[in-house]
């Protein structure tokens, strides 16, 4: 275990050094002078001069890159442009948001494909069933940004029941901080509940054919405690590492539901970074999701071989 | 298998079939355009500006008067085109990757899959924004950030097959023949890890044409005043509770056309992959 973990470790550094260079290209790449292109040409000369020698832009790439790794190291990703302040506190700020959202959405994701994968297992070849792939195969087509618009045009438009946009933050008012957050976390989770409930109902089906559900059915235990007590448990362990996978995925993945529902998040960070050419702010949020991404999924792998000894001593070999 | 087989079994059952044929009138309006339109789809008209769907318009009209309906058709072109030239860039570079990480094996393969790792560790939409970020926004430049981003998952999938390949009798033969390695992976070795890759190209369409109607809807796809089914949303979205026909219509577009290429490339899986097809052929199960 500790073998695989550290060759794990040595990988997810190695990736990493490789996005980080990605990430300070993005700099490199932009055609003409970057600061330029964020100011325009009316900018004032002595802020003009002032980023260009904070970004380090007259310097060799290599040193560049040595001093920006460098400082990304300690937390210090740069200024922004556009507001003169530092990346790390606009990053910092929207945290809360996005973390918020991600987690709501695996939350409703659960909610949709715990009951309807296992019911699904249940009944192989039923309407059921059919029901369940049916409606997996359309979350994972829809597309979340037309889901929300759709959500906001019957909830919001029409019954008036939530709010179509905004957030409120939870130490703000909690009950206005779940209203707001019920569209988006629905829009956002419905792609990951369809992934899960092909997962659980997969998972479902071959822990039944397992020899202790069947041991326990021939004891004569209830059909309701053989489902909770031997196929649930061992069939959703597993769901714990898919999860996992999946918030990564969400944590960087709800840009474009953070931009429906003006949720003020890092994807929407990202996007005005984008349109802005606020190019330190863009590099921190992609470098910052690059990351989130790496380490869950370095976390999820190692949680994954201490529950099954088999991928250490494949990995080993 | 033989590609008639492959055919018979693929649609064996209606949900290939209709899949299939929701695809093929996709391409034909893709290909007829603004043959198929019954109005002019650019042309404003403010006189007829949020229209209801109605007999002169279908699918109703937008804030400047233009046809909903003649826009979703020509809008057909743009996200097909795009998709398909997104998933070709893909699929050609990714597949070269995987042969060569595959069949060179050792420093080749670490060198290339590394660079496949550090391509994979961007979220798919984030990767696509930072290379619309550096290219500029446009349809052209959201093929080639698409193209980029699908990448990985091409070489990956090629190189897991030509690992198992490359051990098989036919291809030692060939190299104790004297067979040179590009005749080896170009006879030998490429038509049989086809399967996979055509299963994967397949599912990657349809999250390459939800990744353009995204990107299209943020503002960095296709450009106005071309017809794209994400513009068309982004568009439709100010709008959504006068006039719910500008937001409603070229969503389901997007969700059908997605759709249509999920459940093909699922039923090619099913087909494809020896041990689904094992489980088709005993329980007489149909998709």
């Amino acid at each position: 275990m500790t073998r695989y973990a550290l060759r794990r470790l040595a990988q997810s550094v190695a990736v990493l050094l490789g996005v980080s260079v990605l990430v300070f290209a993005i700099m490199q790449l932009v055609p003409g002078d970057p600061i330029r292109a964020a100011l325009g040409q009316q900018a004032d000369p002595e802020t003009y001069q002032a980023l260009r020698e904070r970004a380090g832009l007259d310097d060799p790439v290599p040193v560049q890159f040595v001093t920006w790794i460098g400082n990304a190291l300690t937390g210090d990703f740069g200024v922004s442009f556009r507001t003169g302040e530092t990346v790390l506190s606009l990053i910092l700020e929207r945290v809360p948001a996005t973390l918020s959202l991600a987690v709501a959405a695996i939350v409703v994701a659960l909610l949709i494909a715990i009951p309807l994968g296992t019911l699904s297992a249940l009944n192989p070849r039923k309407p059921v069933d059919w029901f369940a792939s049916l409606s997996s195969q359309a979350g994972l087509s829809v597309p979340d940004f037309w889901l929300g618009i759709m959500l906001i045009l019957v909830f919001a438009g029409t019954l008036g029941w939530l709010p179509s946009a905004g957030y409120v933050a939870l130490t703000e008012d909690p009950v206005d901080w779940a209203r707001h957050l019920i569209l988006p976390a629905i829009t956002a989770g419905v792609s990951s509940g369809a992934i899960l409930t092909r997962f659980v109902r997969s998972s479902v089906l071959e822990s039944l054919g397992q020899d202790h559900v069947r041991t326990a059915r021939a004891k004569g235990m209830r059909a309701r405690d053989v489902l909770t007590w031997h196929v649930l448990r061992n069939a959703l362990v597993p769901l714990v590492t898919v999860g996992g996978v999946q918030l990564a995925y969400l944590l960087s993945g709800v840009v474009v539901v953070e931009y429906v529902f003006a949720w003020p998040g890092l994807g929407q960070l990202a996007f005005q970074a984008v349109e802005s050419r606020d190019y330190p702010v863009l590099q921190g949020a992609v470098l910052l999701f690059a990351v989130i991404f790496l380490l869950v999924n370095l976390l999820v792998d190692l949680a994954y071989a201490r529950l099954d000894p088999r991928i250490t001593y494949r990995s080993a070999r | 298998m033989r590609a008639g087989e492959t055919l018979r079994l693929l649609f064996r059952g209606p949900t290939a079939i209709v899949a299939a044929a929701v695809l093929a009138v996709l391409v034909l309006t893709a290909v007829l355009g603004e043959r198929l339109a019954p109005h002019d789809a650019t042309g404003t008209d403010v006189s007829s500006r949020l229209q209801a769907p109605s007999g002169d318009h279908w699918f109703g009209t937008d804030e400047l008067g233009r046809d909903v309906l003649s826009r979703v058709i020509l809008g057909a072109e743009v996200s097909l085109r795009v998709g398909a030239v997104a998933v070709g860039i893909s699929l050609v570079a990714g597949v070269l990757i995987g042969l060569l990480a595959g069949y060179y094996g050792r420093w080749v393969d670490d060198v290339l899959m590394r660079l496949s790792d550090v391509l994979f560790a961007f979220p798919a939409m984030l990767m696509a924004i930072a290379v619309l970020a550096i290219l500029g926004p446009g349809s052209t430049n959201a093929m080639i950030a698409i193209g980029i981003v699908y990448t990985p998952i091409f070489a990956r999938i090629t190189r897991a097959s030509v690992l198992s390949v490359r051990e098989e009798v036919y291809v030692k033969a060939a190299r104790s023949a004297g067979a040179g390695d590009l005749r080896i992976i170009g006879r030998h070795v490429l038509p049989n890890v086809t399967a996979p890759i055509i299963v994967q190209t397949s599912i990657s369409l349809a999250f390459a044409i939800l990744s353009e109607a995204a990107l299209s809807f943020v503002g960095l796809g296709t450009q106005p005043p071309d017809p794209s089914w994400g513009r068309m949303l982004a568009e439709g979205r100010g709008f959504v509770e006068q006039a719910w026909w500008m937001a409603v219509f070229p969503g389901l577009a997007i969700f059908v056309t997605v759709l249509a290429f999920n459940v093909l490339g699922d039923a090619l899986r099913d087909v494809l992959d020896p041990r689904q097809r094992q489980a088709m052929a005993t329980s007489g199960a149909t998709r």
